[in-house]
């Protein structure tokens, strides 16, 4: 399998996503927007970073740049896509998941670790774990709180769409574990097939053995394994 | 075709917390002004050409819709005067 590792201006977790991922043994390359997805492309990582310096709104102008219809159209034919962060904000501001990510109810940019709750692990995201697993796996933004209308949020989670939940380290969901005043805890959501999702916290930052202090984050993206 | 400038407010919904608004306002009240509340928003402002006020408003609407507001979190209005 080789995933695209989509680069836009901007982006600065690309190279982190290509390691974390060949740590894995998964072949991955590095793809300029500008570029197209190449046609051997089996699985796509939209990274993190500040895509055209967070202009307008997070992941707005990468969003509608051209290599995203090809990305909704691989997406619908079942390829495998992840959004990372600022990939997440892209992901959600291109339809390819519900919601809205915006600025955090602290109103700073926020880089620590954060305890997430599997609360699905029958998706090719979370094959490694069991629902109800703590996941440890840091996060780093300024616009990560998940806002969404509530009949939209009532059928995101009638739907089983939420991954993720923010709780703390015993895996209760809380308003105290909540880093940035998501709607509902969350952190991660699938979009309309199981191999599309978008999470704000950094699985590439917490895959490789000697980066950090948690490896967690390998479950996530073994699903391109 | 006359020269229109649209002005395209977006705004939060109703609802939707505005943590850089309630920073600004507590900024304003540290300064010592008394207010009671503060609503952000973004104004552009497209100069465009159009058959007529309504076609301008009709395009600049489009824009809001498809890139300068997210439906999900924000509203918007368009006002055009011609330039």
């Amino acid at each position: 399998m080789t995933v695209a590792v989509v680069q836009f201006g901007g982006s600065n977790c690309d190279r982190d996503a290509v390691r974390a991922l060949a740590h894995l043994g998964v072949d991955a390359e590095r793809v300029w927007h500008e570029d197209g997805l190449p046609a051997d492309t089996e699985g796509i990582v939209l990274p993190g970073g500040f895509s055209y310096g967070d202009y307008l709104r997070a992941g707005a102008m990468a969003a509608r740049a051209p290599i995203m219809k090809e990305v909704r159209e691989a997406a619908a034919d079942g390829v495998p896509v992840i959004g990372v962060c600022n990939g997440a904000q892209i992901g959600a501001e291109s339809g390819l998941t519900a919601g809205a990510f915006t600025t955090n109810a602290s109103a700073r940019f926020q880089c620590e670790p954060v305890h997430l709750r599997v609360e699905r692990a029958d998706t090719p995201w979370t094959a490694a774990y069991d629902e109800g697993d703590v996941i440890e796996v840091p996060i780093a933004h300024g616009e990560g709180r998940f806002e969404i209308d509530e009949a939209a949020h009532a059928d995101l989670v009638a739907e089983g769409r939420v991954l993720f939940r923010y709780c703390d380290a015993d895996g209760n969901v809380t308003d105290a574990a909540n880093p940035n005043g998501s709607t509902d805890n969350v952190a991660g959501v699938l979009g309309e097939r199981e191999t599309v999702a978008v999470l704000m916290p950094h699985p590439e930052r917490a895959t490789l053995p000697d980066l950090g202090r948690s490896t967690d984050g390998a479950g996530i993206l073994q699903a391109f394994a | 075709m006359t020269a229109y400038t649209a002005t395209v407010t977006v705004r939060l919904k109703r609802g939707v917390l505005d943590p850089e608004a309630e920073t600004t306002q507590q900024a304003l009240e540290r300064l010592g002004f008394e207010l009671s509340d503060l609503r952000s928003a973004d104004r552009f402002e497209v100069d465009l050409e159009a058959a007529d006020a309504d076609e301008a408003a009709d395009r600049a609407g489009e824009m809001a819709e498809r890139l300068l507001a997210n439906p999900t979190i924000h509203d918007y209005d368009v006002a055009v005067a011609e330039r």
